[in-house]
C-alpha cells in the first residue's frame, strides 16, 4: 500500500516531525552507544583518551545525522535510492585505486576530515535501492526468474568489490542483507531453499572429495578452510584469539570481575579489544548478566524496529526498515557469534560499541532512514 | 510521480507474514546466542577462570641461598658472597648503545664486554634481562643505582654467588659448585625445578657435590602477574626459599693450611687423622687450585693450565690416588704372620742382601743385606728378605685378610669425589682379573707392598690409626648436618691380639726413635709429642738387571716420571696415640727424605695447633728446620677470609 493513498495532511511537518520520532528506539541506541564507551574507558586503562572521547564524539555526530536524515521526506529517499547505490559502488571501484590500506585490507578514503569506509554504506545503500526496486516491482512479477536475477545482480557486484578488498564480513553482511530482504519482499521459498540445497550440495561435495581422485580444491586450499572453520588446529595464530576471548568471556562468570578488573583485557591477552573483540571485555568485567543485557537491549531495538515496519503501511519504508533491522542483526549476531566460538573471525564490529567511526555514523544514518520512515509513515 | 497503488491487501500481507518469520528467526538466534553466553559464563565459568588466572599468574622460583661449609672450629669454608650486577631489558630501552656507552663511564665494561651484550641483546627475546656486568663492587653498584634515570632499562640486581675464602686450601675436600649443565640433568635422576634455573650453582666435585641434596636447599616461589606480552606487572605474593643445611666437617683449618704450605711444590697428598674417633683433621693434595676459579667460569688458559700440568692439581690424590704402599705394607705382613703364629718375637732371619725364590732371584733394598733380623729390627731397618720369608710362610689370604682388616681394599664412606678402593689382590683375584694363577713370586712382592697391591693415603691413614688402636677406626668427614651431630666412635677391637700390635708398634717406634732408624733422622724431640712410624719407597718401574749391575738406582738420576714414590706412615704420641698421618710424595725418591719430613711436620702441627716450636726438634736441625718453617707460606685462618678477587 502505497502513500499517496493515504491522507498526506496526517503526516507531520516542520519541527513538530520531533516529537513523531521513533524515541524508544534512540535511546536504546543511546543505552548501547553509552555501554560502548564505559567499555572504551575501561580498555583504554580507565582513560578517555584514546577511544572513549573520539567515540563520544562520532555519536554526537551521528545522532546530528540521524536527525537530519530522519527529516528528509521518505518519498525522497525512494527517489534517490538508485542514486546512493550507484555512488557506494562509484566510492567502491575507487577505493581499489585510492584507497588506504589498513588492517592489511583497502577499506578507506581518507577524506581529510574522516576515513570514509565506502563498504559501510554500501550495506545501508543496497538495502535502500532493493527496498525501492522491491516497492516499484508488482508483487505478481517477484519471483518471476527475471525479476530475481535483477537484484541477484544489484548484490553481486558490491560484494564482488568487497571480497577484492578483502573483507569478508562486509561481503557477508551484504549477501545476507541483500538476500534477507529479497525474502521479506516475499520471493518464493523455491528460490532460498534450491540456493540453501545448492550451497549444502556444494560445500559437501568439496569435503566429500577430499582425499579422494577427483578433489575440487588444492590441499592448502583446505588447510586454510580447516584453520578458518577451526581455529583451534592453530592455538597460536587465528586460534590464539578466539581462544584468549572465550576464556574471557567464560571467566566474567554470573556478574563479572568488576569493572576494570578484567585481567584478560586489561593484561593485554584480548586481541583487538577495543573493536572487534570489546564484547569480551563486557562479558569479563560484567558477566553473563551483563553481556544478557547488551544483548536484550540489541533485541529491543530489533523489535521496535519491526514493530514499526510492520506498522509502516508504506511498502519502501516498511522494507527499508526491515533491512535495516536485519543489518543491524547481523551486525551484533555475527560479532557475538564470531567471540564466543560459533563462528569463524571474519571482522565484524558490535554495532554502536565497538570503536570505529565509519560503521558509526553509517548505523546512525541507517537509523535515520528508519526514523524517517517512522516519521512519515502514512497514516 | 507516484503510480497508483497496484497491490494492496495481498503485498501488506506477504510482507508482515515475511517479515514475522525472520524477526523470530532473528529472535530466536539472539536466544541461541544468550544460551551460549550462559553455556561458557555459567556452565563453564569455574573452568575459564582458572585459565584467566593460569594466563596471568606466573610463578618464578626463588633460588635458596647454598648450605654452607665450616670446619671443625666453626671456620667459613664455603659460604655465600652478594653478587652485584647490572641487567638490561632490550624492551624497557630506545636507545641500548647509548645507554651502554653512558653505563660505561660509570662501571668498568671493556669493548669486548659491550660486544657480548650487544649480541645477547639480538639473540635473546626483548623482555629477558641480558648481564652486561657481573661481580661488581658495591661502589659501582651505587653509582648505577643513583644514575638509574638516566639509565633505562638498567636495572642493578643481588644474587648469592658461592665463595671459598680458603682458596685452593680446600679444592679437594669441598670441590667446586658450577651452573647445572645439561649434561648434569641428564646424568642425575633430580626433579627439582631449580636446576631448570639457567646458571643455577649446583655441585660439581668434592663435598659440595656428595651432600648437595643438604647444601642446596629448598625453592621458594613468587607469584606474579604477567601481561600478554610476560612483562612482570606485579607480584601477588611469595613464598621465601629455605637456606640449605650447614655443614660442619672434622677437617681443622690451620692444620689443613699448614698441610697445604708444607706440600707446595711437590706433587703430594697429605691425610691426618684422629685415631681416636676417625675425625680426618686435614685431607691435603698438592698442587691445588683456587676453586672460585670454577665458580666464575674458568678460562680457557687457566684450565689448560691446570689440565696440562704433569702435578695433575685437579687429581684429588688423597683419596683417589692409589699406590703401592711399598714397606708401610710391611706392618700387615708381620701382623698377619704373629697372629697366625708363624714367627716369634725374637726368630730371626738372615739377609744376605738377596734370595732364591721358585728359580727367581730377589733383593732387599739393601745391597749388602741386612744379617740377622728379628721382627722389630725388620720393621726398623725395612729388611726386604724378612718379609720375603714370611711371605712364604704366610701366604697371599692371610696377608690379604689382614690388610682387609687395617682398611685397606675397602672404599671408605667419606663425602669426596672418586674415593678409590685401592687394590689388595687375592688369588682368585689374579684368577680373574689376569687370566693368570698365583704364583709364590707374587707374595713377595705382595709382603713389601708392591706388585700388585695399591692404597691410598687415606687409607694408609686408617691402616694407621687402626694399629696405633686396635680398634676399627672409620674415618669421618661430617662432623654435622644442620646443627645434627654425625655420630662418631673408637670403633670396635679389631680381634687383633695386643701383643702382636705392640710387636709390631715395637718396630714403629724403633723407626722414628733409633739410631739407625730409617726415620731416625726426622724423630721428634719433645718427649710428649715422639711419634711412630714406617717409611716407604715404592717402585714405579722395574729395575732391569744391566741397571742393577751397573748401580743406576740413584733416583737423581732419573728423570721425574720413573722415580719411586717416597710414603710415610706414623702416629704420635707413640705411648699415647692421638693422630696419625700417612705422606705421599709422587715420584719423590726415598720415604725417609722425602715423605718422613713432610710427616714430622705436620703430625707436630696437629699436636701443637699449628706451627711446631723449634724445640720439638733435633738441635743440630734447628737451623735448617727454622728457616724451612718460615719459608711456608701460611695464612692465619683467623683472618677474616680473604676475598676473591674480582675476575
Amino acid at each position: 500500500m502505497s502513500y499517496l493513498a493515504h491522507s498526506v495532511k496526517s503526516v507531520p511537518t516542520g519541527f513538530s516531525r520531533v516529537l513523531h520520532l521513533n524515541w524508544p528506539i534512540i535511546l536504546l541506541l543511546s543505552a548501547i552507544a553509552s555501554v560502548g564507551f564505559l567499555m572504551l574507558y575501561s580498555v583504554a586503562g580507565g582513560s578517555m583518551t584514546p577511544w572513549a572521547e573520539p567515540q563520544m564524539k562520532r555519536f554526537a555526530l551521528g545522532l546530528f545525522v540521524m536527525f537530519s536524515v530522519a527529516m528528509i521526506p521518505v518519498w525522497f529517499l525512494r527517489n534517490i535510492a538508485g542514486l546512493a547505490y550507484l555512488i557506494s559502488v562509484g566510492l567502491l571501484v575507487a577505493v581499489e585505486f585510492v584507497g588506504a590500506t589498513g588492517m592489511g585490507a583497502q577499506r578507506w578514503i581518507d577524506l581529510g576530515f574522516m576515513r570514509l569506509q565506502p563498504s559501510e554504506l554500501m550495506k545501508i545503500t543496497l538495502i535502500m535501492f532493493l527496498a525501492a526496486y522491491y516497492d516499484w516491482l508488482p508483487v505478481k512479477k517477484v519471483s518471476h526468474p527475471f525479476w530475481v536475477i535483477l537484484p541477484l545482480i544489484l548484490i553481486v557486484i558490491p560484494v564482488y568489490l568487497v571480497l577484492r578488498q578483502p573483507d569478508l564480513g562486509t561481503a557477508l553482511l551484504l549477501v545476507f542483507g541483500g538476500g534477507g530482504l529479497m525474502f521479506i519482499a516475499g520471493v518464493s521459498w523455491l528460490y532460498f531453499a534450491t540456493v540453501i540445497g545448492a550451497g549444502v550440495g556444494l560445500v559437501t561435495a568439496v569435503f566429500q572429495s577430499r582425499g579422494t581422485d577427483w578433489q575440487l580444491l588444492k590441499d592448502y586450499q583446505y588447510r586454510r578452510i580447516d584453520t578458518f572453520l577451526d581455529p583451534a588446529s592453530d592455538p597460536l595464530g587465528a586460534g590464539y584469539h578466539i581462544t584468549q576471548s572465550k576464556i574471557a568471556l567464560g571467566s566474567g562468570g554470573w556478574t563479572g570481575r568488576g569493572y576494570m578488573q578484567g585481567t584478560q583485557s586489561r593484561l593485554n591477552f584480548l586481541p583487538e579489544k577495543h573493536t572487534d573483540f570489546i564484547f569480551t571485555t563486557l562479558a569479563e568485567e560484567f558477566g553473563f548478566v551483563g553481556g544478557l543485557s547488551l544483548l536484550g537491549l540489541y533485541v529491543l531495538v530489533l523489535i521496535f524496529c519491526i514493530a514499526s515496519a510492520l506498522s509502516n503501511k508504506d511498502r519502501f519504508a516498511s522494507l527499508m526498515t526491515m533491512g535495516i533491522a536485519l543489518t543491524f542483526f547481523l551486525f551484533f549476531a555475527v560479532n557475538m557469534s564470531m567471540v564466543m566460538g560459533l563462528a569463524p573471525v571474519v571482522g565484524v564490529p558490535l554495532p554502536l560499541v565497538s570503536y570505529g567511526g565509519s560503521a558509526m555514523l553509517v548505523l546512525l544514518l541507517a537509523f535515520g532512514l528508519v526514523q524517517s520512515a517512522h516519521v512519515h509513515r502514512p497514516r | 510521480m507516484r503510480r497508483p497503488p497496484k497491490d494492496t491487501e495481498e503485498s501488506v500481507k506477504l510482507i508482515t507474514r515475511r517479515s514475522l518469520v525472520l524477526g523470530t528467526g532473528m529472535t530466536a538466534f539472539a536466544g541461541v546466542l544468550g544460551l551460549r553466553m550462559r553455556h561458557l559464563q555459567v556452565d563453564q565459568a569455574d573452568q575459564f577462570r582458572l585459565l584467566a588466572e593460569e594466563n596471568r599468574i606466573n610463578i618464578r622460583l626463588l633460588p635458596p641461598a647454598r648450605g654452607e661449609i665450616f670446619d671443625r672450629n666453626g671456620l667459613l669454608i664455603a659460604g655465600n658472597e652478594q653478587n652485584y650486577r647490572v641487567v638490561m631489558v632490550r624492551d624497557e630501552v630506545d636507545d641500548p648503545d647509548k645507554v651502554l656507552e653512558d653505563l660505561s663511564n660509570l662501571i668498568p665494561l671493556s669493548p669486548d664486554d659491550i660486544a657480548r651484550v650487544k649480541q645477547e641483546l639480538a639473540k635473546r627475546s626483548r623482555l629477558v634481562p641480558v648481564t652486561i656486568a657481573d661481580r661488581l663492587t658495591w661502589e659501582d653498584l651505587s653509582q648505577v643505582a643513583v644514575n638509574a634515570p638516566a639509565l633505562p632499562g638498567i636495572t642493578p640486581e643481588f644474587g648469592l654467588s658461592r665463595a671459598y675464602p680458603r682458596l685452593d686450601d680446600y679444592a679437594h675436600v669441598i670441590g667446586y659448585v658450577g651452573p647445572v649443565s645439561d649434561y648434569d640433568l641428564s646424568k642425575i635422576d633430580d626433579k627439582d625445578p631449580l636446576l631448570q634455573i639457567p646458571k643455577f650453582q649446583i655441585g660439581k666435585t668434592g663435598a659440595e657435590a656428595k651432600l648437595e641434596r643438604d647444601l642446596r636447599g629448598k625453592a621458594g616461589t613468587k607469584r606474579v602477574e604477567v601481561n600478554a606480552y610476560g612483562r612482570v606487572m606485579r607480584e601477588l605474593g611469595r613464598d621465601e626459599s629455605t637456606k640449605g643445611s650447614d655443614v660442619q666437617l672434622t677437617v681443622d683449618t690451620r692444620l689443613q693450611n699448614f698441610v697445604q704450605a708444607r706440600l707446595a711444590g711437590e706433587s703430594a697428598a697429605v691425610v691426618v687423622i684422629d685415631v681416636n674417633n676417625g675425625d680426618l683433621l686435614s685431607i691435603g693434595s698438592a698442587p691445588a687450585f683456587d676453586p672460585n676459579l670454577f665458580v666464575r667460569g674458568i678460562s680457557v688458559a687457566d684450565y689448560n693450565g691446570l689440565t696440562q700440568n704433569k702435578y695433575r692439581p685437579l687429581a684429588n690424590k688423597a683419596v683417589q690416588g692409589a699406590y703401592p704402599p711399598g714397606s708401610t705394607y710391611k706392618m700387615v705382613t708381620a701382623l698377619a704372620a704373629l697372629e697366625m703364629g708363624v714367627v716369634g718375637p725374637e726368630e730371626t732371619v738372615w739377609c744376605g742382601g738377596h734370595t732364591e725364590v721358585a728359580g727367581r732371584r730377589f733383593h732387599c733394598w739393601k745391597r749388602g743385606g741386612h744379617g740377622h733380623m728379628n721382627l722389630r729390627e725388620s720393621i726398623k731397618y725395612s729388611c726386604d728378605l724378612y718379609y720375603y720369608e714370611l711371605a712364604q710362610r704366610v701366604g697371599v689370604e692371610k696377608m690379604s685378610e689382614m690388610a682387609r682388616k687395617l682398611g685397606l681394599g675397602e672404599r671408605h664412606d667419606i663425602p669426596m669425589s672418586a674415593v678409590s678402593k685401592g687394590l689388595i689382590p687375592t688369588k682368585a683375584w689374579k684368577r680373574a682379573n689376569r687370566g693368570e694363577d698365583w704364583v709364590i713370586g707374587d707374595s713377595l712382592n705382595a709382603a713389601i707392598g708392591q706388585g700388585f697391591v695399591l692404597a691410598t693415603p687415606l687409607q694408609l691413614a686408617v691402616m694407621t690409626a687402626r694399629i696405633a688402636t686396635g680398634r676399627s677406626v672409620k674415618p669421618r668427614l661430617i662432623n654435622a648436618i644442620a646443627g645434627e651431630e654425625f655420630p662418631s666412635s673408637a670403633g670396635e677391637p679389631l680381634g687383633i691380639s695386643t701383643s702382636a700390635l705392640n710387636q709390631a708398634r715395637g718396630g714403629m717406634i724403633a723407626v722414628s726413635n733409633e739410631r739407625r732408624g730409617t726415620a731416625y733422622s726426622t724423630r721428634i724431640a719433645e718427649d710428649a709429642f715422639r711419634m711412630a712410624g714406617k717409611t716407604g719407597t715404592s717402585q714405579v718401574r722395574n729395575i732391569t738387571k744391566a741397571e742393577r749391575a751397573r748401580g743406576v738406582f740413584r733416583n737423581a738420576d732419573l728423570p721425574w716420571e720413573r722415580r719411586d714414590h717416597a710414603l710415610f706412615v706414623g702416629y704420635a704420641p707413640f705411648d699415647k696415640p692421638k693422630y696419625a698421618v700417612s705422606v705421599v710424595v709422587e715420584h719423590g725418591g726415598g720415604g725417609s727424605t722425602a715423605a718422613a719430613p713432610i710427616a714430622r711436620d705436620v703430625i707436630l702441627a696437629a699436636q701443637y695447633g699449628g706451627v711446631p716450636p723449634l724445640a720439638a726438634y733435633p738441635e743440630s736441625q734447628h737451623g735448617r728446620i727454622s728457616t724451612a718453617l718460615e719459608e711456608l707460606n701460611l695464612r692465619d685462618p683467623a683472618d677474616t677470609p680473604p676475598k676473591g678477587t674480582r675476575a
